[in-house]
C-alpha cells in the first residue's frame, strides 16, 4: 500500500479537480469571448501537459533500451508513447470541440491544431513501424530508433513553429503567453485548479501506462 | 475481491442518494444542485463518472497484483 500513495493522490486530486473547477470563480474581462469556457483550462490542456510527460518517459526508456538492450526498457517505452498518443487524440478532440464553439469551425487549420495533428500522427507512425516488423529484438531497437526521432519531432511541430506564426490560440506570433495558454487570462484562484489538474490527470495516465506495462510484463 | 466489490457497492449506493437530491431540488429551489443554473447536477454526473472509472481502475490494479503474486 506505501507504493499506492500516488494513485489515491489522483483520485483526490481528480474529483477536486471535477468538483471545484466548476464551482471556482473564473474572470469574465470585456472583449475576451472565453467565458466559461475558460474553465476548459482544467481538462483540456492537461491532455497536452499528460502528453508531453509521457512522451519524455517513453522517450527515456527508448534511451535506457538502446544503452543497455533490456527488453523491460522497451515494454516500457511502447506502453507510455501508448498513453500519450490516447492523451494527445484527447487533447485534439476536445480542442475542436472547444473551437468549433469559439473559433466557429472545429479545424480551422491553426498552425497549432496542425502541429499537435503531425506530432499525434509522428506516433502513430512509430505503432505502425513495430507492428510491421516480426522479429521481437529488432522491433524493440527500430522502435527505440524511431522513437527518440519522433520526440524531437515534437519540438519543431508544438513548441517552436506555434510561436513563430500567427494563431487563433494563445502564444502565437504577436499573442501572450506560451504556446498552452495566456497566463493574464488566468488568475490564482483558477491556478490552484489548474496546478492540481495537470498533476492528477498526468497522475492517471501514468497509472493506466504501468497496468498496461505490468500485464506486458507477466505475459513475457 | 469479495469485501472489494461491498465496498463498490457502497459507493454505488451512496451515489443513488445524489439522484434523489436532484429529484428535491424540483421543488425546492436553492441548493447546492440547482444554484448556477442547475451546474451542480453536472458535476454530481461527472463525479459519478469518476468513481466507476477510478473502482474499474483499482480493480484491474488488483487482477494484475494478484496476477503478479502466483
Amino acid at each position: 500500500m506505501q507504493k499506492n500513495w500516488w494513485k489515491v493522490l489522483c483520485i483526490i486530486l481528480l474529483v477536486y479537480t471535477c468538483t471545484y473547477g466548476f464551482l471556482v470563480p473564473v474572470p469574465d474581462p470585456p472583449g475576451v469571448p472565453l467565458k466559461q469556457t475558460i474553465r476548459n483550462l482544467f481538462f483540456h490542456v492537461p491532455m497536452w501537459i499528460g502528453m508531453m510527460v509521457f512522451f519524455t518517459v517513453s522517450v527515456v526508456n527508448s534511451i535506457q533500451y538502446l544503452r543497455f538492450l533490456n527488453p523491460k526498457y522497451d515494454i516500457r517505452a511502447t506502453e507510455f508513447a501508448r498513453t500519450g498518443v490516447v492523451f494527445g487524440l484527447l487533447g485534439l478532440f476536445t480542442g475542436m470541440i472547444w473551437a468549433h464553439f469559439q473559433w466557429g469551425k472545429a479545424w480551422s487549420g491553426d498552425v497549432k491544431q496542425n502541429g499537435a495533428a503531425i506530432a499525434v500522427l509522428m506516433y502513430f507512425a512509430y505503432f505502425v513501424l513495430k507492428g510491421s516488423l516480426q522479429d521481437e529484438e529488432k522491433q524493440a531497437r527500430i522502435g527505440a530508433v524511431f522513437n527518440v526521432f519522433a520526440f524531437f519531432m515534437l519540438f519543431p511541430t508544438i513548441w517552436i513553429l506555434p510561436r513563430l506564426s500567427e494563431s487563433l490560440h494563445p502564444g502565437g506570433m504577436g499573442s501572450e503567453g506560451n504556446p498552452g495558454l495566456n497566463p493574464k487570462d488566468t488568475t490564482n484562484a483558477m491556478r490552484s485548479v489548474m496546478y492540481p489538474a495537470f498533476i492528477g490527470w498526468t497522475l492517471l495516465g501514468v497509472w493506466i501506462s504501468t497496468l498496461r506495462i505490468r500485464i506486458r510484463l507477466l505475459s513475457a | 475481491m469479495f469485501t472489494f466489490r461491498r465496498c463498490g457497492l457502497l459507493v454505488f449506493m451512496s451515489m443513488l442518494s445524489v439522484t434523489l437530491f436532484g429529484q428535491a431540488a424540483a421543488t425546492e429551489p436553492e441548493n447546492m444542485f440547482t444554484a448556477n443554473g442547475k451546474l451542480g447536477v453536472v458535476i454530481a454526473v461527472l463525479v459519478t463518472i469518476l468513481a466507476g472509472l477510478f473502482l474499474y481502475l483499482i480493480s484491474l490494479d488488483k487482477k494484475i497484483s494478484r496476477l503478479e503474486k502466483k
